[in-house]
């Protein structure tokens, strides 16, 4: 794999994990591909090889990240008052994880945006007199008006839109459903921030809509999650922003090239989380395609790509894609390519080799039906469709158990009363407390990687 | 390339399947044998057996015990050619002007086609049983041109095809895809625009050195050619020579088929090539060979695989081949193998009985010889190309088969894998199938019968070498 480790990006690595061989009149060709990152970020695990370190990944040293905090100022904040006061703390634990040099900036939502710190459509570059400075800002924040998140998107966006910066990223917080713009303004607002910048969700208490903080996260590729108790607000905005923090190299793509007459029949990334890029896609050159991955730190994500390619005789072989990561020239020139890995079809009439599945195919197709069926489960429990519900909680507790995925067994088992992992026998728990019910809806696109 | 003329009239009946032709039938009606490639008839070349002398001490029985033979010493053979004179050096000939090795494991990188010689007419990609292509694909680029050593001579109709894709020559130095004609080829060998994989050197290849000959190619049904061979000659340390004929068969359940027949085909050979020299019974030589080609196989077990990430579910399991290998020196005839892949003697004088030399160590010969099964009901069972002997790190116990003959008429040796002798397992059969003028034109009956397999569906790697065996004449040994 060649090396492009330059001063600030890291080296990233394509693996590619699939049973290439089809039977004959076979056209599908599915691959795990398993992008990592290495030698870039502030806080990896991975031990760090050869010359790669990059001085600019010592803390304080840079200024080439911006973040903007959005807190929900909203009227329901303060029901309870402990609401407020722990976002309040939350987002100060978040400007102290800061690393010096960032540019900062914290706007507080209701029914409209407004600069709460350092104001004047200005971002701050993080010191301690700009950190108390913001934290004194804080105090000033009280609960009061209504939510249009919308908004405060655009007004994150025209803040992060003049820093010239590499890493754009937002931190949202919001404790209500989004009842004060249409559905389509939100929409809008997330097509507009779509690829400028990158935005974690957080969704407090349980009168939010998962679906709302769950496609906001989607579109901007970043996490979703519940904090169900207020108390907790503080550990997960720190825990946030030092993964802000963390992130090297923005706008990374996964570019697919593949042959006349094949077509994407799917891309979805699948670990650590299930998101559907199918859709995401956007035309690079001939026969190429680019989805959007977002920033990287050090870390490592799976996609699955699934690809019909035109048949061909037993005994051909044919490269089904071409898969590679690319980033955008900061000159402005061409992208350059990180690294890439190959997806290959070979049509045999060897039915051993043709029938078999690869393991991590198989680990991640059941990894994304364990997504979808707690998602339809719950949707069918929310409808009164009980026999539906249990039918496909119980197939989720099966896959779950069965993957190994033990963190989304646990949330079943608080929806759901299991009999027989090993067979899906569920009976629906009379009682789920919501908050229980909305963790699981929120974390079930969470997956676990295969087995060693 | 030269279009022959056709030889209808010589025959009265098909080669291929013995219908009767009629006069200007240019294709036979029965089975579409290209008649225009069938080589002249016979010419009556009256067998010589009475008096040819070698003073060769006989060679151990050929028990096919893998005993080795007693050590030759130098000078103790003499060697002349047919007309009674000295042997010179034997004329070593490439069959282009890339000089393709003596040993095939080596291949240079792809060269664009037009240039590489060895990628001969027979090759695969355009065969009516590889659909999805089109007609004028083929890794087939070079039949028309840069063939410096020996006319390609067609065995395979289909070739004749191929020429229309040349007019559309690529500029220089760009590599246009054989399968769509459009895209050009990416470093790492594949299309640019239709994806398909270009043709690896080890697709077809062929080889012509003085009088022995060899072909392999991929067949039509798998995708890569795992089979390998090596042709050489080398020189007793009386001057005579030996000729050497090496045929190997990747076993494809196992992890890097390919590598292990090169190795296996490259390090017997050149294990002979040193031995021979130095007055090494053919025999012990040959026995030797085997050895040393089992270990070239095992050390590639303990190496770290390339590309290991597209055959996860192969890892576990150790580069494995079959051998077969013929010597022709000074009179005697060697045969060594391991595995399926097999020799038979073909007599120049077809009324003289075809044999087979080698017994193969597969299921169904053990089957047939424990007298279980029948010859016929053995190999109709999908179990009869299990093989029960290979070159491997993971081989039970090696047991190398060698034997000697010693011809009493000139003829052919046969080396070749299961993918040619699955289309003519009986040696009449394979004698059938030989062209009558085999040893005269080795490279030419090699493609034949290739050409053969292909035919019959080219379900396997086909790789054939042909090793022609004279006797010394009349008085040769007595002057």
């Amino acid at each position: 794999m060649a090396n492009f480790s330059k001063s600030s990006v890291p080296q990233f690595s394509v693996e590619v994990y699939q049973n290439e061989f089809l039977p004959e009149g076979g056209r599908e060709v599915n691959a795990i591909v398993t992008v990592t990152s290495t030698g870039g970020g502030t806080r990896g695990g991975v031990p760090l090889t050869g010359a790669s370190a990059s001085p600019a990944s010592i803390p304080g040293q840079r200024t080439d990240a911006a973040v903007v905090v959005m807190v929900d100022c909203s009227g329901s904040m303060d029901y309870p008052p402990t609401k407020m006061r722990n976002a309040r703390d939350a987002t100060a634990a978040a400007i102290d994880t800061l690393r010096d040099g960032t540019a900062f900036a914290v706007v507080s939502g209701t029914h409209t945006a407004a600069e709460v710190y350092p104001g004047g459509g200005r971002l701050a570059t993080a010191d301690a007199t700009t950190r108390a400075g913001a934290k004194e800002a804080l105090r000033r924040l009280s609960a009061g008006g209504g939510t249009a998140i919308g908004t405060w998107l655009r007004l994150a966006d025209r803040l992060l839109g003049d820093a010239d910066v590499s890493i754009r990223h937002g931190i949202l917080l919001t404790d209500g459903r989004n009842e004060h713009e249409t559905p389509e303004d939100l929409r809008a607002a997330l097509d507009a921030c779509a690829g400028r910048f990158t935005c974690d969700a957080r969704g407090v208490g349980t009168d939010w809509e998962v679906k709302e903080v769950t496609g906001i996260a989607s579109a901007l590729l970043g996490t979703a999650d519940i904090v169900a108790d207020p108390s907790g607000l503080a550990a997960d905005f720190t825990g946030m922003m030092e993964n802000a923090m963390g992130k090297e190299v923005a706008d990374v793509a996964l570019r697919l090239w593949t042959p006349v007459g094949a077509e994407i029949a799917f891309v979805k990334q699948v670990a650590p989380t299930v998101e559907e890029l199918t859709g995401r896609r956007t035309e690079a050159g001939p026969r190429a395609g680019d989805y959007p991955t977002g920033s990287w730190g050090d870390e490592s994500r799976d996609y699955h790509v699934c690809v019909r390619v035109p048949e061909a005789g037993v005994g051909r072989e044919m490269l089904a894609a071409r898969a590679s990561l690319i980033i955008p020239d900061p000159a402005g020139g061409t992208p350059r390519p990180l690294a890439q890995g190959l997806v290959r079809a070979v049509w045999t009439d060897d039915m051993a080799a043709s029938t078999s599945i690869n393991p991590q195919v198989a680990h991640y197709t059941g990894q994304a039906e364990l997504a979808h069926v707690i998602q339809q489960g719950l949707d069918a429990r929310k409808s009164g469709d009980f026999d539906s519900a249990t039918a496909k909680l119980g197939r989720a507790v099966q896959l779950a158990a069965a993957s190994g995925n033990e963190d989304t067994a646990k949330l079943l088992a608080k929806v759901v009363d299991v009999v027989d992992a090993t067979t899906g026998t569920v009976r629906l728990k009379a009682r789920v407390t919501e908050a229980d019910e909305m963790t699981l809806e929120t974390r079930s696109t969470k997956t676990v990687r295969v087995k060693k | 390339m030269t279009p022959q003329m056709p030889q209808q009239a010589a025959w009265s009946k098909c080669p291929g399947c013995e219908e009767p032709l009629e006069s200007g039938d240019l294709f036979c009606g029965a089975c579409g044998y290209d008649l225009s490639v069938v080589p002249e008839p016979p010419r009556d070349r009256p067998t010589v057996v009475i008096g040819a002398h070698v003073d060769w001490p006989e060679a151990p029985g050929a028990d096919g015990s893998g005993r080795p033979g007693t050590l030759q010493r130098s000078g103790e053979v003499p060697g002349t050619d047919s007309g009674g004179r000295e042997l010179p050096v034997a004329a070593v000939r490439f069959d282009g002007p890339d000089a393709a090795p003596a040993v095939a494991a080596a291949p240079p990188p792809f060269q664009e086609p037009g240039a590489a010689a060895q990628f001969g007419p027979a090759a695969t990609g355009g065969a009516p049983a590889a659909p999805g292509t089109s007609p004028a694909t083929g890794p087939s680029g070079a039949s028309g041109s840069g063939s410096g050593g020996f006319e390609p001579t067609a065995p395979d109709p289909r070739a004749a095809g191929h020429s229309g894709g040349h007019s559309a020559a690529p500029p220089p130095g760009a590599k246009l895809c054989v399968a769509c004609r459009a895209g050009h080829v990416d470093p790492d060998g594949y299309c640019e625009n239709c994806g398909h994989a270009q043709p690896r050197e080890r697709d077809h290849m062929e080889q012509e050195l003085g009088s022995v000959a060899a072909v392999s190619d991929r067949g039509l049904r798998h995708h890569r050619n795992e089979d390998s061979f090596a042709v050489s000659s080398t020189a007793l340390p009386d001057g005579s020579p030996a000729v050497i004929a090496i045929v190997c068969d990747g076993v494809s359940s196992a992890t890097r088929p390919d590598d292990a027949s090169a190795a296996a085909a490259s390090s017997a050979n050149e294990h002979l090539l040193d031995s021979l020299p130095r007055g090494t019974h053919p025999q012990q030589a040959m026995h030797d060979a085997i050895l040393a080609a089992a270990s070239a196989v095992n050390s590639l077990a303990a190496e770290p695989g390339a590309a290991m990430e597209h055959d996860p579910h192969r890892h576990q399991n150790a580069p494995a081949c079959t051998l077969v290998g013929a010597v022709a020196a000074g009179g005697l005839l060697v045969v060594g193998w391991v595995g399926d892949s097999r020799a038979y003697w073909i007599p120049d004088d077809r009324s003289g009985p075809p044999a087979r030399l080698t017994e193969d160590d597969s299921w169904a010969a053990q089957m047939v010889s424990a007298g279980l099964m029948s010859e016929a009901e053995a190999y109709a069972d999908e179990r009869a190309h299990a093989i029960t002997g290979w070159l491997g790190a993971d081989a039970y116990e090696l047991e190398p088969h060698t034997a000697s003959f010693k011809p009493d008429r000139p003829g052919v040796v046969v080396v070749c894998t299961d993918g040619l002798w699955n289309y003519a397992e009986a040696p009449e059969e394979m004698a059938q199938v030989l062209p009558p003028d085999a040893a005269g034109r080795p490279l030419h009956g090699a493609q034949v019968l290739v050409g053969h397999a292909l035919d019959g569906g080219g379900h396997d790697n086909v790789t054939v070498a042909l090793l022609p065996f004279a006797v010394p004449r009349q008085g040769a040994g007595s002057a």
